[in-house]
């Protein structure tokens, strides 16, 4: 029997994308992990620093002079994207691959990268809501001033984001269940907001504490994004060591993702 | 026997053709199948020596089989036989070690893209979105395929309709396999590969699903079914492949295997007055006549009852207290299928 196989259209319809991420992003509102850890969380540990009258006064010898409030901003985006990156989304994806979904997704013209496309699409958008969130909410009432070197600062927002999403696509693509992933998720989660700065602000820590701090992603992207709040455009090396995280995990993870 | 091959008429398979594929909604009545013959038929799956191995485990040795248009396949075999990896195989889930595949004609391997379009898979495993209805669930799939069924007409013929609302993890068994269902028509497919399709349900959801294919089927989609309940191959299948240790051990009607490798039927009965064994081990259609006190079993193969009664009619007796007991599928699986845990000579049959 002869199909008339050239006549046939190859790639699943463009509608079946948007009807994925719009799925998606229903699934995300039903089942709010990154909506409570990756939004809720830091806007209220937002407001519970910024009530806290200590924290608007400048750090003495700060040069221009900042509030430790506005140290916090940058590390707070830190601390959403590691509740975003390193836990909602890796979970969402280990447990869809191991209940069969992406197997599932496979048997139909749609390939199964197509969810995980739609995966990152909506988380990404939870965190550019997070990440405005707090913006906003720092300038708005806690005398935070908006970001002075504004394309800096989405620069390096955006590259801390490809870093953390690499290194969170990544432990989806080892994790071989939803466990594995919640703590291989989580022994990344915490160094890294650790360096951040979230317990010990970068400027209060040691010569070599600092220095390690400058090569994991989070300390470069609060370093780089401190510094166009301040108002210089951030410095070459943080940039270049969140594009490197995002470099090399972004590939692992291509390389070794499975399936199912 | 039945001849129970699907075929439809050749104007309809150049419909098909000249549509590209798409599902033309031809009624099949069980009159036209069987007026239909044999020889006019042909494959839309075609399978030849397939091997799959996983590491040093070899899954499918030797499996050849085809299915016609048209038709309820089912593959019948014992947990780890290879039945689902073939039909993955088949569905290009799994790459073969060796063996050529045909699947309307594509490879399933090289035209993925074309075979996903027009093949509609039911996994063995796995769920679904929980967070999603079962309206949301079907619309999703349908944006997948470039010409899906009526969303709302599918739901409503798998018996969803009151549920159509309710989200996936609320669904009982059976919803859950009728949406499975569903999301494996939903790309109007020319074939259904459904896998263990009522492992799990109670007798009632069973019955009501085996019904629903029936009416699959009668719309034209080919179904090849793996399944591992004889009830099920019975009632469902025109053929089966009774695949066993990744080879295919006997392939035929279900009526066929049963009269074929069933070990033959079996009468009792009390006669009127004794007589010569001779009678009965003259017949043809008779193997064995034995003597239970007062009475006589006698097993053979074809129209064995019949014969039998004629032939003591011509002697004057009479069969009284006649119990007769016909070769199942059941019998024919279990004397074909090598049990893992022990020799095949000590299987017993009814």
């Amino acid at each position: 029997m002869s199909a008339p196989a050239a006549t046939l259209s190859r790639r699943p319809p463009h509608r079946a994308l948007k009807k994925l991420i719009v799925t998606e992003a229903k699934c995300a509102w039903r089942a709010p992990v990154g909506l409570a850890l990756g939004v809720l969380v830091p806007v209220i540990i937002l407001v519970i620093l910024g009530s806290a009258d200590g924290l608007r006064k400048t750090i003495p010898g700060s040069n221009p002079p900042v509030t430790y409030m506005t140290t916090y901003v940058p590390v707070l985006i830190g601390l959403v994207l590691v509740m975003i990156a390193l836990v909602s989304l890796p979970i969402v994806l280990v447990n869809q691959r191991e209940h069969a979904f992406l197997r599932r997704l496979s048997t139909t013209p749609v390939a199964p990268r197509w969810l995980l496309a739609a995966q990152v699409v909506v988380n990404f958008a939870l965190a550019v809501v997070a990440m405005i969130l707090i913006i906003a909410g720092a300038t708005l009432f806690y005398h935070v001033s908006a970001p002075a070197q504004l394309g800096g600062f989405v620069l390096s927002a955006l590259l801390a984001t490809a870093a953390l999403f690499a290194i969170g696509l990544f432990v989806a693509a080892v994790a071989a269940n939803g466990v594995v992933a919640a703590v291989l998720g989580t022994l990344f989660l915490y160094p890294m907001i650790f360096f951040a700065g979230l317990w010990v602000p970068r400027q209060s820590m040691s010569v070599t504490m600092r220095h390690i701090s400058d090569y994991t992603p989070l300390g470069a992207g609060v370093h780089a994004m401190l510094s166009s709040m301040q108002g210089s455009f951030p410095p070459v090396q943080p940039l270049l060591v969140m594009a490197a995280w995002a470099v090399v995990f972004g590939l692992a993870a291509v390389k070794l993702f499975r399936w199912e | 026997m039945a001849l129970l091959t699907g075929v439809h008429e050749l104007d309809v398979d150049k419909d098909w053709q000249l549509k590209g594929g798409v599902m033309a909604p031809v009624i099949h009545t069980h009159e036209s199948r069987e007026v239909a013959s044999r020889s006019l038929a042909h494959p839309v799956i075609e399978v030849s020596g397939l091997r799959k191995s996983y590491g040093s485990t070899a899954a499918v040795k030797d499996v050849s089989l085809e299915v016609e248009d048209g038709e309820i396949f089912g593959i019948l075999g014992p947990n780890g036989a290879g039945k689902t990896t073939t039909v993955e195989c088949i569905s290009g889930l799994r790459t073969p070690d060796g063996g050529t595949i045909s699947v309307l004609g594509l490879d399933p391997q090289r035209d993925r893209d074309a075979l996903r379009e027009r093949v509609g898979v039911q996994l063995q495993e796995g769920t679904l979105r929980p967070q999603l209805t079962v309206a949301e669930t079907v619309n999703l799939f349908a944006s997948f395929y470039p010409r899906p069924a009526d969303t709302g007409e599918l739901i409503e013929m798998l018996g969803l309709g009151p549920k159509r609302n309710a989200y996936y993890r609320r669904l009982s068994g059976g919803q859950k396999q009728r949406l499975s269902i569903a999301l494996a028509l939903v790309g109007n497919p020319q074939i259904a590969i459904l896998d263990e399709l009522t492992t799990g349900l109670d007798p009632q959801a069973r019955r009501e699903t085996w019904r629903l294919i029936e009416a699959v089927r009668d719309r034209g989609v080919t179904i090849l079914l793996v399944t591992h309940f004889m009830d099920e191959a019975e009632r469902l299948c025109n053929r089966v492949a009774v695949i066993d240790s990744g080879r295919v051990v006997a392939l035929d009607t279900p009526v066929g295997l049963a009269e074929r490798e069933g070990g033959g039927n079996h009468m009792r009965f009390r006669p009127s007055k004794p007589f010569d064994d001779r009678v009965l081990a003259g017949l043809a259609e008779v193997d064995r006549v034995e003597h239970e006190g007062p009475r006589v079993a006698v097993s053979g193969t074809g129209e064995l009852f019949n014969a039998v009664i004629r032939a003591l009619n011509a002697v004057g007796v009479e069969a009284l207290e006649v119990q007769l007991e016909s070769a199942t599928l059941e019998d024919a699986f279990l004397r074909l299928v090598q049990p893992s845990w022990k020799g095949r000579e000590e299987v017993t049959t009814s």
